[in-house]
């Protein structure tokens, strides 16, 4: 994701979230009477991107990739150990109290589990209405009730509910909840961690349309955090893999889906299951050996080399660059987007749709 | 992380539990009682929003009125429909009314006593006989109410504000706050109870019930610490808390407005426990002379002058002794029940 | 036929009334069948299989009627003792969460060798054996020292194999998955799901695997039911189902899934939320969400119609059996519509219908 290779953001102007060299290494202590660092966990570990206003950014990959801290870095809930995060062009990471208050108006976030992210003891109004509490200068203090009730219109809950408790709606109407508590503020960058994988599918596909609707009628842009790759396809301009704490690659969603370059990439979509028993046979499973790495201990050289086919010596000595493979630097192909392998080629697995 | 979402129970767990405090129970009634589907999104093309299912909005089944129920109130009517809470509840009622007005069923004077009607036997207008210096056990039973539940009262409410307040802020701050009072907690933890006393009680000359109650609230404070750290520090992981921050919320607002809320329920139960348990130290240490002090009508007091008389006038014994018992069980029943309303876990 | 579910019902007391968790289901798997049991949370698919397992917690639970037919003997009438002796032996589960599936103070080794020893009384010298026998054949690497290690020691994939370890140790003729990959990531779940289908094949095992996945589904079924409220709505070979739903819920179902292959615009969302199970909806329980439903789903529930399509005529297999009437209808299961199509729909017709022009569009 450097800046010269991302197509959209060239176009927009001005980005309004720009991410730098990200970093942020949890220490590992050990025990006993004196804390003594004994090593760090690389949860996110160098990541940069760019997200254009009303555009949006799709982030996948597995568990203990680094996608969850990549989030609450972004809405400052923790603070990051080295890189940048610019809210147009200002340095938001060093900021605090005030500064830190203001910024956190524009970037807000949805969290995954609609469950425990709302307040049990306080009722829906309240929770909505919570934001125009912290930042009172948003709303006069007689127009909160009615904001309030507009929000959960908007999002798709009847008005009338706002003396009602969280543990009276059901999943799907309780994501809503929490959405609209995101917008109380008119924020210009909603970051979504797993927004939906807590919904039954039925209800999932509700939350997704009204994201979608909310970003064209309020020019939200979105950091769109999943593990479903179908979801993030669905919704996303563009998209960046994750694996172990660095984006292995990046690119429009033709691009990642049609034509990914990256082995782990390639072997992440060949394994997502298609609703299609047709497809059973056509499909070329790349069943990848063994599990993650623990982010504690990373592989030396490319991250992935534990478990990727491909790998040679190379791989454990040089740490391949995000950046256009040389390969495709000259072509016009739609595989000419970053990628972190040193042997990158082109390779199709997900089948064509409707190839009966 | 991603964590697909599938109750592993479905309806099963929460249905049977009867509670519905928690999360678990939500869940239970979203899927037992459906709340009114959301109404749709007028004029709005691009967001698909689930439409009525057909049915006006009303109320929604398995929910008289479609009143909303708050938290506390649907504690309450968990409370309301158990027989031990009831019953625990009446009893420590008539203890409060005759600690307030002892006069109301004692028309006597609990320390006019008359030396020649010693250790006697129940007595028209002296049902329950009278005690080693001629004094009404009856009367004295009912006065000695009063001093079980100033100090297990106070002592409880000291304890819980202390232990509460340094505990949750241990949790909520760590660091070496956090380390600090847990060491100091310990170290209270392993004071011995009655050797404490003994020592602790033994140099205080005030006959007022004050010491005692000071010394049961430093005893029992790191007990409620503990149970108040634990639960701010569950209460802080969850991801509401991370929101508030996220909208901007200060520490100040964080802590009163979404963790102290929803740690402070097993304070409560803690607390109404204990409080049963501090009465019966007061006992204790009345009995062996450095809690409460005569004049002060105590049972303990009253336990300890009719011991030695057990076998030539047992009822000295038994009436105060039976009071107290009485009074420590209604307590612990109330915070048995109380704890059932608030953790369905355990309904 | 290996397991015959008839007319299964279960409910449950809760506070706000009794929940009819199951209402009616009936399934059947042959030997060396995989038949996927497909809903959401709330639609009893979990409890039916619990039910089948015999492990429903009752109360609150309780089996209020129909026969659970396992090799022709109805396991609801069985004595308890007889009941274990079917379970793990010759019927096993794989459950969703497997770290709290297994215990947590003994060695993985231990827990599959006591399989061994309770079961088949074999010395713990032997079981012990066996153990990393099946450790081996379940691909955990170094299986010999990681018989040693806590289930804690394990990642979400190596766990799950264990559990599966278990499932087939004592080589039964059914085993039952609940959800078996929804807890691991994707790429572990592709391992797992491999090593569950390669197990099959090589041991001709009937699998029940109960999910809400439908990408699961169509990777490893041959025949899938949908369940709805407590009740199967449709169920099909999986390639028929994908190809032509005949039911409204399965085709809002699938309609309702974003796709990988392909960048799709508006989702097709199902409006409303699944009915409460202490307040089910009168006639068809999917009516209010159903935009289909006319008059006669408010009022009539229909049965399983026995569906025939591409150019088959219905009834032309066994609808002279009468459809839906209970037991009747389920024996002429296999006999039903084209391949043993059923829907409970009134309208099944229209609905296949208007998947075949939406398909062929």
């Amino acid at each position: 994701m450097t800046p010269t290779s991302a197509p959209l953001s060239e176009r927009a102007a001005e980005p309004v979230l720009e991410v730098r060299d990200l970093v942020k290494h949890y220490p590992l202590t050990g025990g006993g009477l004196i804390r003594r660092r004994t090593g760090a966990v690389r949860a996110v570990d160098g990541v940069s991107f760019r997200l254009g206003a009303g555009e949006t950014l799709g982030v996948v990959g597995e568990s203990g990739c680094g996608k969850s801290t990549l989030a609450r870095l972004l809405v400052s809930l923790e603070r990051p150990t080295a890189g940048q995060i610019r809210y147009r062009g200002e340095d938001i990471t060093r900021l605090s109290g005030r500064a830190l208050k203001a910024v956190r108006r524009n970037i807000q976030m949805v969290f995954q589990d609609p469950y425990t992210s709302l307040n049990p003891r306080m009722t829906v109004g309240d929770i909505v209405g919570e934001p125009y509490e912290i930042h009172p200068e948003v709303a006069p203090r007689g127009d909160r009730r009615r904001r309030v009730r507009e929000l959960l219109e908007v999002v798709g809950l009847d008005p009338g509910h706002l003396n009602r408790y969280p543990h009276q709606f059901s999943g799907g109407q309780r994501q809503r909840i929490g959405i609209a508590r995101g917008l109380a503020l008119r924020p210009e960058i909603i970051v979504a961690d797993e927004p939906v994988s807590a919904l039954d599918v039925s209800v999932q596909a509700q939350v997704v349309n009204l994201l979608a609707g909310l970003q064209r009628r309020f020019g939200l842009a979105y950091v769109f955090i999943a593990h479903d790759l179908s979801v993030v396809r669905h919704i996303s301009d563009r998209i960046g893999v994750m694996y172990l704490g660095r984006t292995v690659e990046t690119g429009t969603d033709t691009q990642i889906y049609d034509h990914p370059t990256h082995p782990y990439t390639q072997a992440l979509l060949s394994a997502v299951p298609v609703p299609d028993p047709a497809a059973r046979d056509r499909r070329a499973r790349i069943l990848l050996s063994g599990d993650v790495p623990s982010p504690a201990d990373p592989p030396s050289g490319c991250r992935f080399r534990t478990r990727c086919w491909k790998a040679r010596e190379r791989c454990a000595v040089e740490v391949p660059a995000l950046a256009v493979p040389e390969a495709f630097r000259d072509g016009r192909t739609p595989a000419r987007h970053p990628s972190a392998c040193h042997f990158a080629e082109e390779r199709r697995v997900v089948p064509a749709e409707g190839a009966a | 992380m991603p964590e697909p979402y599938e109750n592993p129970n479905e309806a099963v767990a929460p249905t049977g539990a009867g509670g519905a405090m928690d999360l678990a129970a939500g869940e239970a009634r979203s899927l037992t009682a459906p709340e009114r589907p959301a109404s749709p999104v007028p004029g709005e093309p691009g967001i698909t929003a689930p439409e009525g299912t057909g049915a006006p909005a009303g109320p929604a089944p398995g929910e008289p009125g479609g009143r909303p129920r708050s938290l506390r109130t649907d504690a309450w009517h968990q409370l309301r429909r158990n027989p031990v809470f009831l019953l625990s509840a009446l009893l420590i009622l008539f203890l409060v009314l005759i600690s307030l007005w002892p006069q109301l069923i004692a028309g006597g004077d609990p320390l006019r006593c008359d030396l020649e009607r010693s250790q006697e036997g129940s007595a028209p207008g002296h049902p329950f006989g009278y005690d080693t210096q001629g004094c009404d056990v009856y009367t004295r039973t009912v006065y000695g109410a009063r001093a079980s539940l100033t100090v297990g009262i106070c002592a409880t409410v000291g304890a819980a504000l202390l232990g509460g307040l340094l505990g949750g802020a241990a949790g909520f701050f760590g660091g070496w706050w956090d380390a600090l009072l847990s060491r100091i907690a310990d170290v209270f933890f392993g004071i011995p109870v009655v050797l404490g006393g003994l020592v602790f009680l033994s140099v205080v000359t005030s006959d007022t019930v004050w010491p005692v109650v000071g010394f049961i609230v430093l005893l029992g404070w790191p007990q409620v610490a503990r149970i108040a750290r634990g639960s701010v520090l569950t209460a802080k992981e969850h991801d509401y808390v991370q929101a508030a921050r996220a909208l901007g919320a200060g520490p100040g607002r964080t802590l009163l407005r979404h963790v102290a809320p929803n740690a402070v329920a097993p304070v409560i139960v803690v607390a109404t426990i204990a409080l049963g348990t501090y009465i019966a130290l007061e006992a204790t240490l009345s009995f062996l002379g450095v809690g409460l002090r005569p004049p002060t009508v105590s049972w303990g007091i009253d336990i300890s002058n009719a011991a030695p008389q057990i076998r030539n006038a047992p009822h000295m014994l038994l009436w105060p002794a039976g009071a107290l018992s009485v009074t420590v069980l209604a307590f612990i029943m109330l915070g048995d029940a109380v704890r059932d309303a608030l953790d369905p876990k355990l309904a | 036929m290996l397991l015959d579910v008839q007319d299964l019902r279960v409910e449950f007391r809760t506070r706000d009334g009794i929940a009819r968790a199951v209402n009616g289901v009936s399934y059947g798997v042959d030997a060396g069948e995989t038949l996927a049991v497909l809903g959401e949370s709330g639609s009893g698919k979990s409890v039916t299989a619990q039910a089948v397992m015999g492990i429903l917690d009752t109360p609150p639970g309780r089996i209020t009627g129909g026969r659970i037919l396992f090799r022709g003997r109805d396991l609801l009438t069985l004595p308890e003792d007889a009941r274990r002796a079917v379970r793990g032996a010759e019927m096993a589960m794989v459950f969703q969460d497997a770290l709290s599936a297994l215990n947590p103070v003994l060695t993985v080794g231990d827990q599959l060798a006591e399989m061994f020893t309770v079961h088949r009384g074999m010395s713990r010298r032997d079981a012990r054996a066996r153990a990393v026998e099946l450790m081996d054949r379940v691909r955990i690497p170094a299986a010999r020292q990681r018989a040693g290690q806590y289930p804690h020691q394990f990642s979400g994939g190596m766990r799950q194999r264990i559990m599966i370890a278990m499932a087939i140790a004592l080589e039964p003729a059914l085993i039952i998955a609940d959800e078996p990959t929804t807890a691991l990531d994707v790429t572990v779940q592709a391992q797992v799901m491999d090593l569950l289908a390669e197990l099959r094949r090589e041991t001709g095992t009937a699998l029940v695997l109960i999910t809400h996945d439908l990408g699961v589904v169509a990777d490893v079924a041959d025949r899938i039911a949908v369940m709805y409220a407590g009740r199967i709505v449709e169920t099909a070979p999986v390639h028929d189902l994908y190809r032509a739903p005949a039911h409204p819920y399965t085709r809002g179902l699938l309609d309702s899934i974003p796709r990988l292959d392909r960048k799709g615009r508006e989702l097709y969302a199902i409006k409303g939320l699944p009915p409460g199970l202490t307040a089910l909806p009168a006639g068809c329980a999917f009516h209010p969400r159903c935009p289909r439903a006319r008059d006669l789903c408010r009022t009539d529930e229909p049965p399983l119609f026995p569906v025939a399509g591409e150019g088959q005529v219905a009834g032309a297999g066994g609808d002279g059996r009468g459809a839906g009437d209970g037991g009747e209808a389920r024996r002429a299961w296999d006999a039903g519509g084209a391949g043993g199509r059923r829907s409970a729909c009134h309208f099944w017709r229209e609905t296949l219908d208007d998947a075949d022009i939406s398909a062929a569009v």
